[in-house]
């Protein structure tokens, strides 16, 4: 760590990996609910545990985006964040928001809380992911700005490296396509089209571009690789990224009422989006093996290198087995859905967060790297954790056949809630993954509780003797 | 290679690519929002069917339900549950939940007097009149 305003990422990372535990909890509980409808109900009905679970995910990869651009942009631009203290009060207002709007959720009734903030002079409410009452969107909206503000000042007092344009730019994206979420039309297709203008554009377009940031960072820190080359792969990845997945969106207006030129167009665009991946694991690989130095920390350098594979994994592969129109017409809105959401959500977004935190952390506690012990701690929980994921993913998926053949391509198909009976041991199966993939995020989380750090003498010491 | 192929290069591909392919996707978004409101009949959204919407948006039914395919896959679709149950069985299940039945999955009971079920009725009738291209492939949704 260079820069002492740089400490201010930390507890941003804190918190992500806190509400990253709570996103775990709900959704074990509603993995149960899959497996026995009356639990917890009617105290925590399906859909607020569904919401809980999905706003956490969301609101801690951006708390552990903001930590990384805290993080990232003074070390980039060589010279301290433009003001610490603002970056520090936004944190606080962001965290107090997320835990209002978590709290609301669980004691109050939707409508209630629908009726108690505003929603009927501007209704944003009922739309996934997007659940949140109006003055917590507004909330979101301050927060990135005084994030951008923050990041935007520093950029320009500094030195303008690509990796810093590239991560201010797409923050400045973030808060740009999350305003649609202000646009709720009363036509239910026009809302759909726009609502992919917030989720397809994130999770499809701007996030790719974090991601790229962030992974650039952290090789060109623990490669030494020349940051030319590493800057140059990195525009074209980012460059495929919107080159198929502007258009690529299409693949969510196939069936929900737009016109049917996007069955063509979405599905020829969308064929292109695992390329960027697939050129990120080049990217990644080919670094790694022109490193010219090895970097303490395994850990971190371990993330590194998983991200792009899951990433690839869920977001490329799972994503392009029900992207293509003939097939999704079979399996939409089905368990495929949500096996490529899990796989890709994971593989992207959070290894990519669990990787810069795996870098800066120990940076951050005076370490250049942590302890072999703590280090271990940290790749079994990697392991656990991965492995877990694909075998949700795998289990999600078995449900989604179960529904294709049964309900959606049978010659006599069945009803929903039949159907769902027939799936059961793979819903069994997904729960049993979620209670390994939670038992590996607290290996992963005991790794944190080592005093020492990484040392050069000892480790060889043990490493020759052995 | 590597010198014939510089960073500034690969920077131009980005902002020219991201830039063209942003106004292609805005000329088509606009174009589909012209042709949209015939699609779903946006004539037929009358204030029945609006009150309807409201009620179905803060009662968060996506939570649970998918509507032409998006939403949460814990219970039917509802694109199409007006063809596939009919407005009487709509409003008398809405009316008796939740079910009770042990394991099963539940679905809260919403309290809406007769006006409200009539008009949620009355917006998953117009929901069941969109041309998705034909989809969902057969009545279960």
């Amino acid at each position: 760590m260079n820069y002492q305003s740089q400490r201010v990422a930390k507890p941003y990372f804190i918190a992500a990996l806190g509400l990253f535990v709570g996103q775990i909890v709900f959704g074990l509980i509603a993995g149960l609910q899959y497996l026995n409808g009356t639990f917890l109900f009617p105290a925590l009905p399906f859909d607020v545990v569904h919401m809980s679970h999905t706003n956490l995910l969301i609101v801690w990869l951006l708390m552990a985006f903001m930590g990384a651009a805290y993080f990232i942009v003074p070390e980039e631009a060589q010279t301290e964040l433009y003001s610490p203290k603002l970056a520090l009060i936004t944190f606080w207002v962001f965290l107090a928001a997320g835990a209002v709007t978590i709290l609301s959720y669980l004691f109050v009734p939707y409508t209630q809380l629908a009726a108690m903030t505003g929603n009927a002079v501007l209704p944003t409410m009922g739309r996934g992911y997007l659940e949140q009452p109006l003055p917590i969107k507004v909330g979101i909206v301050l927060v990135a700005l005084s994030l951008l503000f923050n990041v935007t000042m520093t950029l320009i007092k500094g030195r303008k490296t690509s990796i810093n344009i590239i991560l201010v730019g797409s923050l400045w994206g973030l808060a740009l396509l999350f305003l649609p979420a202000f646009y709720f039309p009363q036509d239910t297709v026009k809302a759909s089209f726009g609502w992919w203008w917030v989720v397809h554009g994130w999770v499809e377009g701007d996030w790719e571009l974090i991601l790229g940031a962030l992974l650039g960072f952290i090789l060109i820190k623990m490669t030494g690789v020349d940051r030319e080359i590493i800057e140059k792969w990195i525009y074209i990845i980012i460059a495929m990224t919107l080159i198929s997945g502007l258009v690529g969106i299409g693949h969510h207006y196939y069936y929900t009422g737009a016109p049917a030129y996007w069955i063509w167009l979405g599905s020829i665009f969308s064929a292109l989006e695992p390329i960027p991946f697939m050129l990120l694991i080049a990217f990644s690989f080919k670094t790694l093996l022109q490193r010219r130095r090895e970097h303490p920390n395994k850990a971190a350098m371990l993330w590194a290198m998983g991200t792009p594979i899951m990433a690839f994994l869920g977001a490329g592969l799972w994503g392009f087995m029900i992207t293509l129109a003939p097939v999704q017409y079979y399996i939409h809105g089905t368990q495929f859905t949500a096996a490529h959401g899990h796989l890709a959500f994971f593989g992207a977004y959070a290894m990519i967060a669990l990787a810069i935190i795996s870098y800066a952390m120990p940076l951050l506690r005076g370490r250049t790297a942590n302890s072999m012990v703590a280090q271990r701690w940290e790749m079994t929980g990697f392991w656990f954790m991965t492995l877990s994921m694909i075998g949700i993913t795998l289990a999600l998926t078995g449900a989604g056949i179960v529904t294709l053949f049964l309900q959606r391509a049978a010659e006599d198909p069945m009803g929903f809630m039949q159907v769902q009976d027939k799936a059961r041991v793979f819903f069994w199966i997904r729960e049993f993954f979620g209670v390994s993939f939670f038992t590996g995020l607290l290996i992963y989380l005991r790794s944190f509780f080592f005093a020492g750090e990484y040392e050069y003498a000892n480790e060889m010491k043990q490493a020759l003797s052995k | 290679m590597q010198q014939v192929f510089t960073k500034a290069m690969a920077r131009n591909i980005f902002l020219g690519g991201a830039g063209f392919f942003l106004i292609i996707y805005l000329l088509l978004a606009y174009d589909s929002f012209q042709q949209i409101p015939i699609r779903d009949h946006a004539v037929n959204l009358t204030p029945s069917v609006l009150r309807g919407k409201y009620l179905f948006d803060t009662n968060d039914c996506i939570g649970c339900h998918t509507v032409n395919g998006e939403g949460a896959y814990y219970a039917p679709e509802l694109g199409n549950v007006y063809k596939r149950r009919g407005p009487e069985f709509i409003k008398a299940w809405i009316h008796a939940q939740p079910s009770g039945a042990p394991g099963r999955r539940q679905m809260p009971n919403f309290h809406f007097n007769a006006d409200q079920l009539n008009d949620i009725t009355a917006y998953l009738q117009w929901l069941s009149n969109i041309d998705t291209n034909k989809w969902p492939p057969n009545i279960e949704g």
